[in-house]
């Protein structure tokens, strides 16, 4: 069935090309072990919240003492992963409804890895996504109203109701979509990350945070695909402040990622371009976050991509015309078992960050901001006809001279009629 | 006949002391003429509008002197030109930094630029044009090539998906000023995939504009338009046609995206051609001069979008149309063109619009077989013959 699940982040990094001192061979587990593994850096442990906590693992009182985050950084990605959560019931209601429609891909589940990377992500970074996007553009700051306006497909939608469900962009919050096709963002991103290097080399112009870095969402199904490879091989080649972050949640609508893929284990093909690759349990934010500020960090500092596998899983089918009859129950309800929200709940108040009061009152304000978001969308107007031909060029001239000797677009009747060019 | 019609080349259009400020105005722009044909001209809110094509003002041209170059050497000016006057113009591709480009396009650019702005890439076309989107996407105008046209049908994903549909799926959010340039078409025996017209396959994306050079001198200025435009343009090259010399002016000038080019004024029958066919039309012509034909002929330059105007007041003329292309015929320019021909123009035709283009055959190596592929002089002689009947 699924891979041997890891218990802990394992770092593999490229045995040639590091820099200075003795490495270790890259240590690689027993096949079926279940064992935590050591990383190579003396760094804190991260207290494991998830698998460890509930199989009592002797270990994690002792490493208890610090928390890995603070107070206020707790109750920001609870925040983020709970409007996550219920962004997505709100959006399979309102499907249902008849509010939104075509191809509603919905991220319940996964929310630890969008929160994990980009609650750690400043104004000018770049989130590059897949078709599931709605919650990688309300973690990197899309105002939830936006993004519903947009799913409704209203004028007010972030994409002005051009888009749609998978293609959410954001110029604002740098949200460079939105691909409906899988790998087609990761030579976006590869590019938006060169144009940080480029800016940073050619134009002098930085900043003293470092590089702007981009991270490239994508799923298993996606590191099968040609662009994948292509891109590991060019953004190590040129160093961009790159992070690829595989959302491995087994299965590509109803391909497992084990019957797809020759070896299933991702994060080893890091190390074949000459990247670190590494593995992080996607259904526990604090790890994620962990793995995230390094490979984060080494981008900014301009040594280069990471591939970041999560291992994470969606509660939902593939989207909200799939069955989802394929999975088993038993697998459903072992990462059921491990909700990242559940999780994080767990461990805020296990180590007395919060209250319970306080946890609930952050529910009740997200469910407010849903409600909101739906009440604007349905407000909303839909867009005129007059909108077909806007936006098609940048600069409309490229709808051409008309036979009348003037530009086309400067017709005053041109986006009424039927498109001609 | 002497070239009547108005010249787009300005004389002072650019000031070579801009700031490295990409230029608000959008640059499809349309200059002020250095001379004006009869009845051309039309002020538009202060920019004058040339009704006919550019073409090359004599007069301009002996004043300032100009200078002689190889078609690959004129965009390789353009290329100088514009990454000196802006450092967001880059360049994309296989072997265009240290082997200098594969037709020499940008030869000594990244001794001149530094091989980040003349990157080398390695062999992974849909990639790296992807890549070029995302930096258009954040700011940067890249220059993507491909080593030979038929080498982007491996980019098509990223040029139809993400070059030409991200402004608007992004709500006009993001613009993508990428231009993607290469050689394409027939040339001398190279096998079926080294000899392909992309034209077609690309003109039904919405969202691309798309240019074919003919001359060193539209090359150039059709070049420097394309990395000033805001749109993504993708712009023919002919494999056949780099060698092509030409004198150019020395003074800073760009040509108009969507417009054509009149390259001889006629009366009796309009051909529209573009690309290497100009030339084995206008060796054509000198035939149908000598047997008294008068033939006007258009290079329509702006593939997609036609320019309608120039050719509509072409059809309304001579009310006789030839279309000649290297494209295929199914689907071709020439078919799109033909129809736009009809819907526009129906009552002003005499004849129906004949089309000349390439046989749908992948082309064959033998020469023979490569020389009945595409149109020749002879054909077009004849089908001229026909139309005027």
């Amino acid at each position: 069935m699924a891979a041997a699940s890891f218990t802990a982040a394992k770092f593999l990094a490229p045995v040639a090309g590091r820099s200075g001192g003795d490495r270790p061979a890259p240590f690689l587990p027993a096949p079926s072990s279940a064992r935590p593994l050591r990383r190579t850096r003396p760094a804190q442990r991260l207290l494991a919240v998830s698998s460890d906590v509930l199989a009592g693992n002797k270990a994690a009182p002792a490493a208890a003492a610090q928390p890995a985050v603070t107070r206020e950084e707790a109750l920001e990605l609870y925040e983020d992963m709970v409007l996550g959560r219920n962004f997505e019931d709100m959006c399979a209601q309102m499907y249902y409804r008849g509010k939104m429609f075509g191809f509603v891909h919905l991220y319940n589940g996964q929310e630890a890895v969008s929160t994990g990377f980009i609650k750690l992500l400043n104004q000018p970074d770049c989130v590059v996504s897949t078709y599931r996007d709605h919650v990688h553009a309300l973690s990197k700051g899309v105002p939830a109203r936006s993004v519903m306006a947009e799913l409704f497909g209203k004028a007010t939608g972030c994409c002005r109701g051009q888009g749609g469900s998978m293609h959410m962009f954001s110029e604002p919050h740098n949200v460079l979509g939105g691909f409906a096709f899988i790998g087609e963002g990761i030579p976006v991103a590869t590019g938006a990350a060169f144009a940080a290097k480029y800016r940073h080399e050619v134009l002098k112009q930085s900043s003293p945070d470092g590089l702007d870095v981009t991270l490239a969402f994508f799923g298993d199904g996606t590191a099968n695909n040609g662009q994948f490879f292509e891109c590991l091989n060019m953004a190590q080649l040129w160093k961009l402040p790159i992070v690829f972050v595989v959302e491995n949640n087994l299965w590509a609508i109803g391909m497992s990622h084990i019957r797809a893929t020759s070896d299933p284990e991702i994060w080893k093909k890091g190390p074949a371009f000459g990247m670190p690759g590494v593995h992080v349990d996607g259904m526990d934010v604090l790890k994620v976050r962990e793995v995230a500020k390094e490979a984060i960090d080494r981008a900014r500092r301009g040594e280069g991509p990471t591939l970041v596998e999560c291992e994470t899983y969606r509660f939902r089918g593939h989207s909200l015309a799939d069955p989802d009859e394929l999975r088993r129950p038993d697998e459903k309800s072992h990462y059921a078992a491990r909700d990242p929200i559940m999780s994080l709940k767990k461990y805020i108040i296990e180590q007395s960050l919060a209250s319970e009061a306080e946890l609930k009152s952050i529910e009740k304000r997200i469910d407010d901001v849903v409600e909101e978001a739906v009440d604007f969308a349905d407000a909303s107007p839909l867009p005129p006809r007059s909108q077909l031909l806007e936006n098609v060029f940048a600069d409309p001239k490229g709808f051409g001279i008309g036979p009348d000797g003037k530009y086309r677009c400067e017709d005053p009747k041109f986006t009424q009629g039927t498109a001609q060019v | 006949m002497a070239a009547a019609a108005a010249s787009l080349h300005a004389t002072a259009a650019v000031s070579k002391s801009r700031s490295a400020a990409i230029p608000q105005v959008a640059t499809s722009v349309r200059v002020a003429a250095a001379s004006r044909g009869p009845g051309s001209a039309r002020a538009r809110g202060g920019l004058v509008v040339a009704r006919a094509a550019a073409v090359k003002d004599e007069a301009a041209d002996t004043n300032s002197g100009g200078h002689e170059v190889l078609m690959f050497e004129a965009l390789r000016e353009a290329m100088i030109e514009e990454m000196t006057l802006d450092p967001t113009v880059c360049m994309i591709g296989e072997d265009v930094g240290d082997y200098g480009g594969s037709y020499k396009v940008s030869k000594g650019l990244s001794e001149m630029f530094g091989d980040l702005r003349v990157l080398d890439t390695p062999i992974a076309e849909n990639s790296f044009t992807g890549m070029g989107v995302g930096a258009a996407m954040k700011g940067l105008r890249p220059v993507v090539e491909g080593m030979n046209m038929g080498f982007l049908l491996l980019a098509y994903n990223q040029i139809s998906n993400n070059c030409g549909m991200l402004h608007y799926t992004s709500g006009g959010q993001f613009k993508i000023p990428i231009v993607i340039r290469g050689p394409g078409g027939v040339g001398r025996q190279l096998g079926a995939e080294h000899s392909q017209r992309l034209e077609s396959y690309f003109q039904s994306i919405p969202g691309l504009q798309m240019v074919a050079c003919s001359t060193p001198y539209n090359a150039k200025g059709l070049l420097k338009a394309a990395i000033r435009s805001e749109n993504p343009v993708v712009v023919f090259e002919h494999v056949l046609l780099y060698n092509m010399k030409e004198k150019i002016p020395d003074e800073d000038y760009i040509c108009c995206l969507e417009e054509a080019e009149m390259v001889r004024p006629g009366s009796q029958v309009t051909i529209l051609t573009y690309s290497r066919m100009r030339y084995h039309v206008m060796q054509a012509v000198k035939t149908l001069v000598n047997k008294g034909y008068d033939p006007e002929v258009i290079d329509i330059r702006s593939l997609k979008p036609f320019d309608l105007h120039t050719i509509g007041n072409s059809v309304k003329k001579t009310h006789r149309v030839l279309i000649v292309e290297e494209c295929m015929r199914t689907g071709g320019i020439g078919a799109s063109l033909r129809s736009a021909i009809i819907d526009n123009f129906w009552d002003e035709l005499d004849a129906p619009p004949m089309c000349l283009s390439s046989q749908d055959v992948p082309t064959p190596y033998a020469a023979p077989l490569e020389d009945a592929t595409v149109v020749q002089p002879p054909q077009i002689v004849a089908a001229i013959e026909e139309i005027c009947r």
